[in-house]
Order: structure tokens, then sequence, then C-alpha cells
């Protein structure tokens, strides 16, 4: 699509004209229909700074966000980089190929030779050639509570990271960067883990039977009020996986004849749903309202595709916290526009619930809206709670016909009794409900080692994505060898980060994150932030080499 | 537009003829001409007539490539119609509205463990419901492993695998359960569910075919799916029909060799069908895997830890080298009384769900606890292979007591510790039959026999099977309990369907 045309459909059509200085305002009609509308050109994600807020009437705090574009220079590095790679690993290939490098990659049977091979040679190209250099950065076991800092499992390999042996030695008190243990509650002491040890106790820890037939146990109708009290809705339901919660339901919500218009960056499991429901999906630049409003307005006017028949119903599909861009949803902006257009609201709040809002009930909480905006309301147990798991929220309505018809009512089996506890009691504790004021002090703690951790990396001129109170701080590294010595030198320093590249991130855009906990301290962070900036001035002195 | 083209091309053809007849006249008749004379007479012909034929074929160019009308103009609505439109539309609910006399809008609730004796909505029950065949659900041992699990790591992983989400205790898990399978490796996955769902789709990927049985549980439908390959059902245990499409897929391929050459092709069944309770025929299978080269994949949450003299499902059974197949899955909440799931298999098939198993890579990981109850109960059914033959037993006595139940009947196989028990007559539609048998469950319960009736989503499944109340076997159940349940469900089918007969 040309810039011109994609300016024309992103502005609409009306204030084109008017920008043009002719016709405004023909039949004395309201030349504005749009409900969010830049006066200059749509902006690109990354072209600039987007420390601007739009639409400020409906946010009640400054929303400050930052996607700092890739430095052209960085970009055709990066690039290079991935070129140098893919050649090493072609070379590699012909050699293993000739049988002069030493193979490690798994072989079919020999009974099995003259099938249609399992996998296409190229499909693996990427794990055997670039993958593989830095496994070790990844599925690094860890042998205790993944709290603030944890142990883990020292391994070595002999073979290039095909294999792994473990010393048996232990690397202790590793700083934890890595877990998305926002409020602490991964603990195996305290009220939480007392209470979970009563419940294992009493139920044990299976339950053998779904919920719609006889695994319905009385601790998971209590949890689902507390949820539902803690949301502000009218009724949940618990599902044993977070991944599950969106992948078996949205199927049950939308079918044939549904539109689902979802964020580019949604998790894979509300991509995964939106699929098997069998509706229309179409896809908005993350973010960005101006391409969410276009897409309402050209799916209620034009109807479904070939036949022109209006839509059923459309869903609009959003996450709170992005997991990797560390971006909050536009909320207030959403809406607005989900009022406007009468559409229905998803919102998976994996990583907000709990992590976000002064009384931590996400991104709802946040922004100070009525959870009653929300259609559906859906999060995990993972995360913030220390437990697993997923709910949704809202009408009674949405919930009982959600009891008779989610996949995961019928056909899998209920969450184990501990976890439903852990929940219970976590839960509890953030509203204040067990007396105490814990739960408010985690909070408070979160969010203050959010803006102190953010504010000194920013200080010290690293390239920081994300709102500036999300919990999720991306760090940007861009180029593919970075990956590997970030993770590496990082935990020889004796913290644990987690870094990602391609495919779960753009390709130039590379990058380490890290979760803040309210569990960190400030000598924690401090230390962290010592590393990055050696991390920082050992790759620059080695850069200029 | 091709039409104006046309038209300027004839238009062209007689200046063309004239520049030939020039030519020509120039020439000595019955001389044969050469393009240099053409060119020759190009320079020759006068300056209007080039210039002209230059501006036709510019005009020709012009048409070619510009539009005469623009389609979209003519559709394009005013802001107005648009804004008209926008108010018009109105959604459908977002969900239908709910009946409130939903027999199960409300769920029955167990207070207390879902154990042997189950409390059903104030009622203790013995639990003829719960797919805890091994009654691991509540064994003393498998929660002191639990519990001190959750002492040394607390209750969730807060995180995927990937991402400090794998504990040493998920590793020992997995390769304890290869061992116990003896297969090379195997994965765990958080929720039974998600195993073979995520697992089909890893390998068969769009254009590939997979043929299943009609009767394959509602996972296994979520998988293929998602996989978005070509799906062919075959009837529910029936080789000839099976081989009777591998036969027209291998014509097919005949005649696209270069296709087939890319086309993955999977078989999957159920070890035991949790929807009919019988086995799936393992050595046909095996033999119809090496004739057509097709890859099997075997879905075992039934079988696995209760058919087989070590309770290694229904390879063991049937005595099949369980390298011939090519996958293994089952869920660790049945048997096993944990919560999860996980795959087996040669490395070079299972290792590839490491980076492409959705519900693998996109989950938080088991709770530790979880998974070290799963290890204890793999090490009660590897020091007791006994039990294994209890379990059998029992499902065999649990099997003849059931027999000859007036108006219902009994599917499924003598060894399954999960059977149906179906009308024998319907009483015209599903829900009438659904109503009958809830009363034989509301009945029994009363008795303080726990019993439920199998669940479908009737809009979904992709072949509905009759409505059946189901009878789980565990180890725990005495002789004598089973023989009075039997009772108490034939008092059951006789008062209902009885009175329903005098009603009818």
């Amino acid at each position: 699509m040309t810039e011109s045309s994609a300016n024309k459909l992103l502005n609409g059509d009306v204030c084109h004209r008017s920008s043009s200085g002719k016709k405004s305002g023909k039949n004395g009609f309201v030349k504005n229909h749009c409900l969010f509308q830049q006066p200059q050109k749509y902006r690109r994600l990354r072209e600039k700074n987007q420390n601007v807020t739009r639409n400020s009437s409906l946010y009640k705090k400054p929303f400050l966000e930052s996607f700092e574009e890739t430095p052209l220079l960085v970009a055709v590095l990066t690039y290079m980089g991935y070129g140098i790679l893919t050649i090493f690993g072609y070379l590699r290939d012909f050699l293993r190929h000739w049988n002069i490098e030493k193979c490690h990659v798994a072989r079919e049977r020999e009974e099995q030779k003259d099938f249609v091979p399992l996998y296409q040679d190229f499909e693996n190209f990427y794990t055997r050639n670039l993958y593989m250099r830095i496994r070790d950065n990844w599925n690094r076991p860890i042998c205790s509570v993944p709290g603030a800092k944890m142990d883990l499992v020292e391994r070595v390999s002999h073979d290039y990271n095909w294999t792994f042996q473990h010393t048996g030695k232990v690397v202790k008190d590793v700083i934890n960067m890595g877990s998305y243990n926002y409020l602490g509650f991964a603990e195996n002491t305290g009220t939480c883990a007392d209470a979970a040890v009563e419940a294992t106790h009493k139920y044990g820890v299976g339950v053998g039977s779904t919920r719609y037939e006889i695994g319905n146990l009385d601790i998971h109708e209590e949890m689902e009020q507390l949820v539902a009290r803690f949301l502000g809705v009218e009724s949940s339901m618990a599902f044993g996986m977070g991944f599950a919660t969106n992948s078996m339901n949205i199927p049950a919500l939308t079918g044939k004849g549904c539109l689902i218009l979802s964020d580019e960056l949604n998790h894979a499991s509300l991509v995964l749903g939106a699929r098997l429901s069998g509706s229309t999906i179409r896809v908005f630049k993350h973010n960005n309202m101006q391409s969410l409003e276009k897409l309402l307005r050209d799916a209620i006017v034009h109807g479904q595709p070939r036949t022109h028949r209006p839509w059923k119903k459309i869903l609009i599909v959003v996450e709170g916290i992005y997991s990797m861009e560390g971006s909050i949803v536009r909320l207030p902006e959403v809406i607005a526009l989900k009022k406007r257009y009468k559409a229905y609201l998803y919102l998976d709040e994996a990583h907000s619930i709990g992590a976000l809002g002064p009384n931590g009930r996400g991104v709802v909480d946040y922004f100070g809206l009525d959870p009653k905006d929300v259609d559906i309301m859906m999060g995990t147990f993972t995360k913030s709670f220390g437990a697993a798991g997923g709910y949704i929220g809202g009408k009674r309505e949405l919930i009982d016909y959600l009891r008779n018809h989610s996949h995961s009512a019928l056909y899998a089996t209920s969450m184990s009794p501990p976890v439903a506890q852990q929940i219970i009691t976590s839960m509890k504790t953030i509203m204040g409900e067990d007396g105490t004021t814990l739960g408010a002090d985690r909070l408070r703690q979160l969010s203050e080692n959010t803006t102190y951790f953010r504010r000194k990396l920013r200080d010290m001129g690293f390239i920081i994505y994300g709102n500036d109170d999300s919990p999720v701080v991306p760090m940007m590294l861009y180029m593919p060898a970075k990956i590997g010595a970030f993770g590496r030198e990082m935990l020889k320093r004796n913290i644990g980060t987690v870094v990602v590249g391609f495919p779960a991130t753009p390709i130039i855009e590379s990058r380490a994150r890290f979760c803040v906990s309210a569990a960190h301290t400030r000598e924690m962070l401090d230390t962290v932030k010592g590393a990055v900036t050696l991390n920082a001035e050992y790759f620059y002195s080695s850069d200029t080499i | 537009m091709l039409c104006i083209c046309y038209q300027c091309f004839f238009l062209l053809l007689p200046l063309l003829f004239a520049l030939f007849q020039k030519r020509t006249t120039k020439m000595a008749s019955g001389q044969q001409w050469v393009l240099v004379e053409m060119v020759q007479a190009f320079y020759e012909a006068p300056a209007y007539h080039l210039i002209l034929e230059g501006i036709l074929i510019l005009w020709i160019i012009r048409l070619l490539f510009s539009k005469t009308y623009k389609l979209q103009e003519t559709y394009k609505l005013t802001e107005k119609e648009k804004e008209d439109l926008i108010e018009e539309w109105q959604p459908e609910p977002l969900v239908p509205p709910v009946s409130k006399d939903q027999p199960f809008l409300n769920y029955d609730i167990v207070t207390g463990p879902p154990s042997h004796k189950i409390t059903i909505n104030g009622k203790e029950c013995i639990n003829f419901a719960s797919f805890n065949f091994l009654g691991l659900l509540d064994n003393e041992r498998v929660k002191h492993k639990a519990l001190a699990s959750l002492k040394k790591y607390g209750v969730g992983t807060c995180g995927p695998r990937g991402f400090y989400g794998t504990f040493d205790v998920h590793l020992e898990l997995e390769s304890r359960l290869a061992k116990f399978m003896k297969t090379e490796e195997a994965i765990i996955y958080s929720y039974g569910f998600a195993t073979i769902a995520s697992a089909i789709p890893a390998y068969s990927k769009r254009g590939d075919i997979v043929f299943v049985d009609e009767a394959a549980c509602f996972s296994i439908q979520k998988g293929l799916q998602a996989s978005r390959s070509f799906i062919k059902y075959f009837k529910h245990n029936d080789m000839e029909d099976l081989e009777r499409l591998l036969m027209e897929q291998e014509q097919e391929d005949q005649k696209n060799p270069r296709k087939a050459r890319v086309t993955r092709r999977f078989i999957v069944v159920e070890g035991l069908y949790i929807n009919t309770a019988d086995v799936c025929p393992l050595p046909e299978l095996v033999k119809l895997k090496y004739k057509y080269k097709v890859r099997i994949f075997l879905e075992e949450s039934m079988s696995f830890g209760v058919l087989g003299e070590h309770g290694r499902g229904v390879t063991e059974h049937f005595g099949v080298n369980i390298d011939d197949i090519d996958l293994i899955s089952a869920n660790m909440e049945n048997a096993v009384a944990s919560i999860g799931g996980f795959c087996c298999g040669r490395s070079f098939v299972i290792d590839h769900q490491r980076l492409s198993g959705q519900g693998y890579c996109f989950s938080a990981s088991l709770p530790p606890m979880l998974a070290a109850a799963a290890i204890e109960a793999l090490n009660i059914m590897e020091e007791d292979p006994g039990i294994f033959t209890v379990l059998r037993e029992k499902c065999r006595l649990v099997y003849e007591e059931l027999q000859g139940i007036p108006g219902l009947k009994l599917r499924g196989e003598q060894f399954a510790p999960a059977l149906h028990l179906q009308l024998e007559r319907s009483f015209g539609s599903r829900d009438t039959d659904l109503k009958m048998l809830r009363s034989i469950v509301d009945y029994c319960l009363e008795r303080k026999v726990a019993l439920t009736l199998a669940r479908y989503l009737e809009k979904e499944e992709r072949f509905l099977p009759p409505p059946s109340v189901r009878v789980v076997v565990t180890i725990e159940q005495t002789e004598e309990e089973i023989k009075e349940a039997a009772a108490c469900i034939r008092e059951a089918a006789s008062s209902v369907l009885n009175s329903q007969h005098c009603d009818l």
C-alpha cells in the first residue's frame, strides 16, 4: 500500500478533504465523525518517540510510553549480523552433510527413512544454526522458589549446547529478573504457603474430573466468588491453565459471521483462540487507536466480505500489559471506541492483574475506569498471585453461558485445590482482607521499584521500551550476538535475565527483559543496574575494536 | 477498455497497410522484401505519416495503462450514509441468554476431597465418577511428597519453561516418565487438555493429512482444528475403512507424486476411547503404518497407568514395540491423579515440541508440587505393578455386574475403567434421553452412589456420542460396594424407565 493511500485510510475521507481546504462542511454536516484523529499524518509505531498523550481528556494522569526508533546504523549492523550467522549456518550445514562436522541432531529411525520427512530441512535451519549457539540462555533449570533470588542448577555443555550436563553444583542466590513474580507471592513460607499446605492435606492435589461433571469443589466456588469481588464484576469463572483460558473460551463467545479485531502483538493463546473460533480476524497496529477505529468503521459499513451482510458481533481483543513491549493498553480510548461502535471488549490482563493500579486490580483500576465497561475480563493467576491458571470475569449471563459452553468446563480437569487456595490467600492479602497492610505494601513497593528501575536505566542512556508504570522493562540489544553475550555476562554476575530475539520479537529488535518484583530490594536493583552498565561498557569496548 | 484498444488497432491498420503498399510499389514485384528494406521504407515515409502513427501508438499505450473509470467510486458511500449505517448496526448479544431452567446451570458442589468417599451437595457417596483409577488422589505418600515440594518451591512457577520456569522437578519427572514408558524422551505440559491439542499442530501443518477415528475425544478435535490440515475421519475402530482411505490417498499420491513427497500423513487414535470405552486395534494400525508409511499418534489418557502388566498402556497391552508409535500422549489427571499431561517417544520427534508446542512454550510450567506428586505416583506404580491387576479385576467385576440391566446397555471393554451405560431405546429426543439418564444418576446419588453423565458440547462435537451415564472403576471400590452400586443402578433404571414408560 502506498504512503498516500495509507494516509487516506487512516485519517478517513472527510478529514482528507477538509485538510485540502475544499468542500468542508458542505450539506451543513458535521465533518468529523471519527473519535480519534490526528491532524498530521499517521505515524508508525516507532517512527517517533511517542511521549505524547493523545486524547488527553480521557486520561486522568499523563500516559507516557516510548518506543525509540532503531538507529539506522544499528539496524544495518543487526541485519549484517544475521547475514553472517546465516552464511555460517549454510557452511556448517554443508560440512554436516558431508560428515566433516559431527552432527548432533537426533535422527529418524532407520525403519522410517522412507516416510515423508517429519520436518522440512529448512524448517529447523534457524534452530540448528542460530538458536543452538545461544541455547544456554533459556530453560535454565532452577531449584528453589522463583522469588527475588533463586538458585540455579549449574549445567555445562561439551558439545556446543546440543546437550547439557548438570555438574551437581548449584549457583546460589541469583537475582531473579526473569520470573513474573510481580507482587512477590512466589514464596514457600508465609500465610499463602501455609494455607496451600492445609488445602493439600484436606483435598489432595488432583481432582480427577471436570467442573461440569463431578470436579466442582467448594474451594473453586469460593475462589470464583472472591475473584468476582476483586475484579468488581458480577460473576467469574476460573480455569486450570492461563493459555487455555484464552484458547478455549474465545471459541465459545464468537463464531462464524463474527469479527475479531486483535492487536498485532497479542499473545499466542489469543491468536489460537481467535483462530479456533472460526471468526474473521483482522489485526490492528499495536495500541494504535486510529488503526482500530478505521477497522471498526470499515467493518460496520462494509459488513462481511463478499456477502456484505452485517457482522453478528465484533470483539476487540487487547491485553493489559504487553509482555514483550512493556506497553499498557490505551484502555480509555478503547472503551470509548467500543461504546461508539457497539463492539465487545475482551481484555487479557495476564500481566497487568495485580501488577497495576492503586489497588492492584489491573489496568481498569490503573486508569480509574468502571470494570462494567469491559465485557470480558480475562487474566491469569500465574504471575502476580504466584499460582497457576486463569479466570474470566463479567456479567452473570456471560459466566452462566460459559459455565455451560466453555470447552474447558466440560472437557478439562478442574484446578488443583492447593493452587486454588494459593489464589484465595494471595488475593485476600492484596485486598487487605487478611487484616494486614501487607498487600498494600507490596503494591506500593512494586510501583516504587518499577519507577526507580526504569528511571535508573533510562538515566544510564539505555533504550527502554514501554510505559513508565509497567513492571515489564524491555531493554533493547538489537544485535543477535548480544543476545547470548548479555544473558551469559549477566549470569556471570549472578543475575538471571530473560533475553529474547526473533521470532518472539521483530528481527532487528532483540532485547533483554527485566520483570520488576515487589520482592526486589533497592540494593538488588542497584546491583542489576551496575551489572548492566558493566556489560554495556564491555560490549562497547569490544564494538570499537 | 479492451474494446477501445481494438478499435484503435483497426484504425492503425490501414495506415500500416498504406506504408506497406508504398514499399511494395517501390520494390520490383516478385522480389522478397527484407528487414533492411523495411527500415528504408520507414525513412522514406512522409513525416506527417510517421507522426500520426506515433500518436496512435502512444494513444494505445495510454489506453492500455490507464483506468477508464474507477469501480469503487460508484459504490463509495458518503459520510452521512456511513454514519447512518454505523448508527443502524445492532450487534447480537455477546452471549445468548441462558434459560433459567437449564438443568446444569449450577454445578454440583463437592465438599472435601473428591476421593473414594465423596460429598456431593452435602451427601456422602461412594465415588463412581472421578477418574481416580488407582486411588492415588488422597494417597498419603503422594500428599507427603507434594507438601515437601511445596515447602521447597512454593506453589506457582511464575514463568514459562523457557524463562526460569524449568524446575529440577520438571526435568526429573520428564526423565522418569521416559524411563517408565521406555522411550527416549518425554515432555510435560501443565494441562492435560492442552497436551495432545498442542502436540498435533506442532507436526501436522496446512496441507498435511490426518486420519482420525470418528470417536476421537474433544482435545484431539481441537488439535486437528488448530493444525489446519486435511482431516479424514474413518469409522470408529474400522480398519477396513481406514485402509480404504489410505488406499484412496495412495492413488491420489500417484497422480501428484511431487506433492506427495512433502505431504506428511498421520493417524491419530486413542488407546482406550474416553467416549466409547473401546480399545484401539493397535497391532493392525502398526501394520497399516508401515504399509502406507503413515505416522501414528496415540492418545493414552484413559489407558496410561491402566492397561498392560506395568501400566504402560495400550502398547504393553498388545505387546507392540513402543518405538513403532511415533508419539504417545497422555494426561496425568486420571491414573496419576495429579494435573498436567505428557508426550513421549523418540527424541527426534519429541524434542521438536520444545520450540513448537504452543501449550508448552507459551504457558506457565506445571507447579512443582504437582510434578512431585506425579513422580511419587510413578514410584507407587513402579513398586507395585500388582495394582494394575487389582484394577483389572475390579473392572471385570463392574463389567459383569452391569450386564443385562433392563433398558440400559453397557458400552465398553471388559478391562476399561470408565464404562458407558446407554439407553437401549431412545425416548425420541436427546433432551428427554438426557433427562432420563439424569434421573437415574439422581436416584443413585440419593442412595449414596455417585455417578455422572458423560457431558459433551453438543454443537461442537464432530460426531456426537449418544447420551450415557459414566461408571468409573477405581481400585478403592470394594467388591461389596460394586455389587451394591450395580444393584442400585438396576433399581434406578427399572424405577425411572418404567415410570416413564407408563407416562408415555
